[in-house]
């Protein structure tokens, strides 16, 4: 691969522009002005530039519901929004609770070649809760699978999530917990609160996540193992974390969406399903708890619980509606506008919470690193002045379940650069 | 009035409008052998009916063809709606087809207001007919409409609504009228029953049937359903019955004005006794009876007017 | 049609056809009419009522009513026939309530009908009058007696008794005031190409 020479870019928003050159998907060289002598250029200038994004949480629909979304189409998604890696949900059709689909999904990524697709093994056989699936074969597989889960299902019984736990810890693993408790949420389909009592909706009420994030902090810290917890949307589970992470000896990470950053369940009046999203989207108060924790530590990082759904399955009746919404592309301007405008973050902390945390937490070695020489070429370029309108159907998911759909949003993802190679902003390329 | 998907948001000068043309058309068709008025002649009202209820599809239906519209019955079974057609494209369908109005139940809350959106370019109206636990602004009307003939004007009228809020359409769309309408709204119901967030409600909240009836000008027992008696939402049918039934004794707390309605079907025995049901202070046959006159007066509002309404 | 002859009290201006005295002298002319036509102190003959379309319609029956009880001696029972339910133009018109119908006790059925309006136009209100007529009852005869006729029928309606032919053009409005509507009597003509 011939060296490719980044011109103009401020890494981590810091400083004055420089060049970095990439040699051998590798950072050879940074510096000012550096010699373009017969190279590729790829003209940075005004750009940020921040590791390559890692999201622990993606639905790719892959096998199973390719009418929604493709390893390809999000691949090429993940690609378009910053990220360099992407954990892939088990809750496919098949579901991956075996090496078989796990390889599966790792080739196939592999072979596209834009983002490194991980998958992520289920924790019960079928993701029904009762039957640890073979985690070591699938932690031993191509896909070498570090990060179980049975998202979009609560692990709800606590002697299978306590086995879990303790048996991953052999695996050097995670378990990530989808937490709902279900008898609490049965038939739910919004955050229980003013809104939901309004409109009529089945409440979801938040105790049904904060009391599974509190059991399994306690089921973590007795039994070892790493936790994980999936999409918190709550102030009340924000302070368990606290709790646990300040007071107790429990290895426990937790994760935050973009649209729980941004949305409030004032969106449900107009019944439109594309808010549907599962756990609901709560109140301003959980808005403004999330992410302070976001940017306190007390919640490590954000990923975006990409889930594409076929218009069938969005433009219907509220309670018909599947929950899920599009994240990939979207999720660097969210984090901007949420936090980095807010004051909140800065470009470092962009870095932190959208690459650096979740690569440790999953445990990935050449992803999230700092933008250092001898590191691995895994970039994310940023036009933090961009304003840009969000058009579902012109976004590169098979779906087009966006949220955002015609929101004007600041900050834009316009190069993508995995261990040397272009993913998306080719366009920039001269030479 | 372009749809009537629920009360909530529904003006007093709307509202209002509505009750007066329902007491009109009332007065107007009293003692008549013939109860045909050709004010919608030529119009189509098609009723799409996802849940049965025989009362509320008759009483569209006989509103509809008092006022000579054409109605056309669309039921769950029996048609491409059981075939799993989508809400969707039943209702492009129907439209398609020349409907001018589509009064629909669905067991989903906000299935009304999604039609009203996917018909929005077809100029379609869209009555709610009742939608999910949301909102079921005829029965609504149809109760103010009783309460305003029994008591006059509503303003500062104190009315108990009675039992399962947490799921009652009936309740939302009562809860917003009547206080539009002037009216002071107190819900008597377990905690279990009332909806998280009802604090926000402008109504008062009691769990003490007792303590107010002394003060109201009416009453309305909502139904206890039978698969909330094993929801554990209460510990027995008896129990709900003595805290929260309306019973004789508790009747006879009741100052001697004060209404007893029910949006039916009722439970005699359970929420209400069978001697309070058929005591001359219940108005539920007048509730029915005025059904049918608010449901001509909503198609008239809806369908009789100039189309673009500003 | 109906919504352009009507006018508020407060829009008066315009060319003056008839003046407070002219209306009052106008409606004791149409009574004394009606009171020979319907030979109305006659024995044996069918009782006569009065029916006014509202608005102004309603009010100019019971001022004919008053004027035929003092000429004649005779009681004539006056009532109101809301029409709105009958128009054949609904849809093109702002959603309107609807006015109260009050029939006399003794009801309509055989006796001679006489619809009163202010403004006979087209003839619609009256076809719609004739329909909702049909359905409270079947009358002997219906007359229709009118305070002003503008002109431009477009069905095969005439008036019995007319209190002032007015030739206009369609696009000028013909606005009758009465006093207990409008605060004072009159009636104008407005607005047309000049």
């Amino acid at each position: 691969m011939t060296a490719l020479l980044i011109k103009g870019v401020r890494p981590y928003g810091e400083g004055d522009p420089v060049d970095m050159l990439v040699r051998d998907g590798v950072l050879s060289e940074i510096g000012p002005n550096l010699a373009a002598d017969g190279m590729r250029m790829l003209d940075a200038a005004g750009l940020v530039a921040l590791p390559g994004f890692v999201d622990l949480h993606t639905h790719l629909r892959e096998p199973g519901r390719e009418d929604a979304e493709t390893i390809e189409s999000g691949s090429r998604a993940a690609a378009l929004g910053g990220y360099t890696a992407v954990f892939a949900m088990a809750n496919t059709d098949p579901v991956t609770d075996n090496a078989v689909i796990a390889e599966h999904v790792w080739r196939r990524g592999q072979a596209i070649g834009l983002v490194d697709v991980h998958p992520v093994g289920a924790v019960t056989v079928g993701l029904d809760g009762a039957k640890l699936a073979e985690l070591g074969t699938m932690a031993a597989s191509a896909a070498a699978v570090r990060m179980f889960s049975d998202d979009g299902y609560c692990v709800d019984d606590p002697l299978i999530m306590r086995r879990a736990l303790e048996y991953s810890v052999a695996l050097d693993a995670v378990i990530a917990q989808h937490a709902e408790e279900p008898r609490l949420t049965a038939g739910a389909q919004a955050h229980e609160g003013e809104r939901a009592a309004r409109l009529g909706l089945a409440g979801w009420p938040p105790s049904a996540e904060e009391t599974i994030v509190a059991r399994d902090c306690l089921l973590a810290e007795h039994a070892g193992g790493r936790l994980h917890i999936c999409h918190v949307s709550s102030a009340g589970t924000v302070e368990v974390l606290r709790w646990a992470k300040d007071r107790r000896d429990v290895w426990v990470s937790a994760e935050v969406t973009p649209h729980h950053l941004l949305l409030t369940d004032e969106r449900l009046t107009s019944y439109d399903p594309v808010n549907k999203v599962n756990p609901p989207l709560r109140t301003a108060a959980d808005v403004k708890a999330l992410r302070s924790a976001l940017a306190d530590g007390a919640i490590d990082c954000v990923a975006t619980d990409h889930a594409p759904h076929a218009p069938q399955d969005k433009d219907c009746e509220w309670s018909q509606a599947k929950p899920g919404m599009l994240g990939l592309q979207t999720a660097l301007s969210i984090v901007v506008e949420t936090m980095q405008v807010a004051g909140l973050l800065d470009w470092r902390g962009v870095a932190r919470v959208m690459s650096e945390r979740p690569a440790e937490i999953a445990g990935l070695a050449d992803h999230g690193r700092p933008l250092e020489v001898g590191e691995p070429a895994n970039l994310a370029l940023v036009d933090p002045d961009a304003r840009w309108t969000v058009r579902g159907e012109q976004l590169a998911s098979v779906a087009g379940n966006t949220p955002y759909d015609g929101m004007e949003l600041m900050a834009r993802v316009v190069g993508t650069v995995l261990r040397g190679r272009v993913t998306a902003g080719q366009e920039r390329i001269a030479g | 009035m372009k749809h009537l998907l629920g009360t909530e948001g529904l003006s007093a000068k709307t509202a209002t409008a509505v009750l007066n043309t329902a007491d009109n058309l009332k007065r107007t068709l009293l003692g008549r052998e013939v109860h045909k008025l050709p004010t919608l002649r030529g119009r189509t009202v098609v009723t799409m009916f996802y849940e049965n209820s025989t009362r509320t599809r008759a009483s569209f239906e006989i509103a509809g063809k008092w006022m000579s519209a054409d109605v056309v019955n669309v039921s769950a079974s029996g048609s491409s709606v059981g075939k799993g057609e989508s809400l969707r494209d039943t209702a492009l369908t129907l439209s398609a087809a020349g409907a001018d109005c589509v009064v629909i139940r669905h067991p989903a809350s906000g299935a009304a207001q999604r039609l009203a959106h996917w018909l929005h370019a077809e100029g379609t109206a869209v009555v709610n007919a009742g939608d999910g636990m949301h909102e079921h602004p005829t029965q609504a009307l149809l109760d103010a409409a009783t309460l305003r003939e029994r008591l006059g004007p509503l303003d500062g009228r104190r009315v108990a609504i009675v039992g399962d809020v947490l799921h009652s359409r009936v309740a939302r769309s009562n809860v917003h009228l009547l206080s539009t309408l002037g009216a002071e709204v107190v819900l008597v119901a377990p905690p279990t029953l009332l909806p998280v967030g009802v604090a926000s409600w402008p109504v008062a909240v009691s769990h003490t049937l007792d303590a107010e009836l002394p003060s109201l000008d009416a009453i309305m027992m909502l139904r206890v359903q039978a698969e909330r008696m094993h929801g554990g939402f209460f510990p027995s049918a008896r129990e709900y019955s003595i805290t929260y039934g309306l019973s004789e004794a508790r009747q006879a707390m009741l100052p001697e004005h004060a209404v007893v309605l029910h949006p039916g079907p009722m439970l005699r025995g359970m929420e209400i006794a069978s001697a309070v049901a058929d005591s001359p202070r219940a108005a539920i046959t007048e509730q029915v009876h005025n059904g049918v006159h608010v449901r001509m007066a909503v198609l008239y509002h809806l369908l009789a007017g100039e189309e673009a309404t500003p | 049609m109906a919504s352009r002859s009507r006018g508020a009290a407060n829009s008066a201006g315009g060319r003056e056809l008839l003046s407070a005295g002219d209306v009052a002298r106008t409606i004791a002319r149409m009574a004394h009419q009606i009171i020979e036509k319907t030979t109305l102190d006659a024995e044996h003959k069918p009782p006569v009522v009065l029916l006014g379309i509202p608005t102004r319609g309603t009010s100019l029956a019971a001022r004919l009513r008053e004027r035929i009880t003092e000429f004649s001696g005779v009681d004539v029972p006056a009532g109101a026939l809301d029409i709105t339910l009958y128009r054949d133009d609904l849809r093109r018109r702002p959603n309107r309530p609807l006015a109260e119908i009050s029939l006399p006790e003794t009801g309509i059925d055989e006796a001679l009908v006489i619809l009163v309006d202010d403004v006979l136009f087209s003839g619609r209100t009256i076809r719609a009058a004739l329909d909702a007529l049909r359905d409270h009852g079947r009358p002997s005869a219906v007359q229709l007696a009118v305070l002003v006729d503008r002109g431009h029928r477009e069905l095969p309606i005439r008036a019995d008794y007319v209190g002032k032919n007015v030739p206009t053009s369609r696009d000028e409005d013909v606005v009758v005031r009465l006093a207990d509507v409008d605060g004072a009597d009159g009636v104008v003509v407005r607005g047309g190409r000049r």
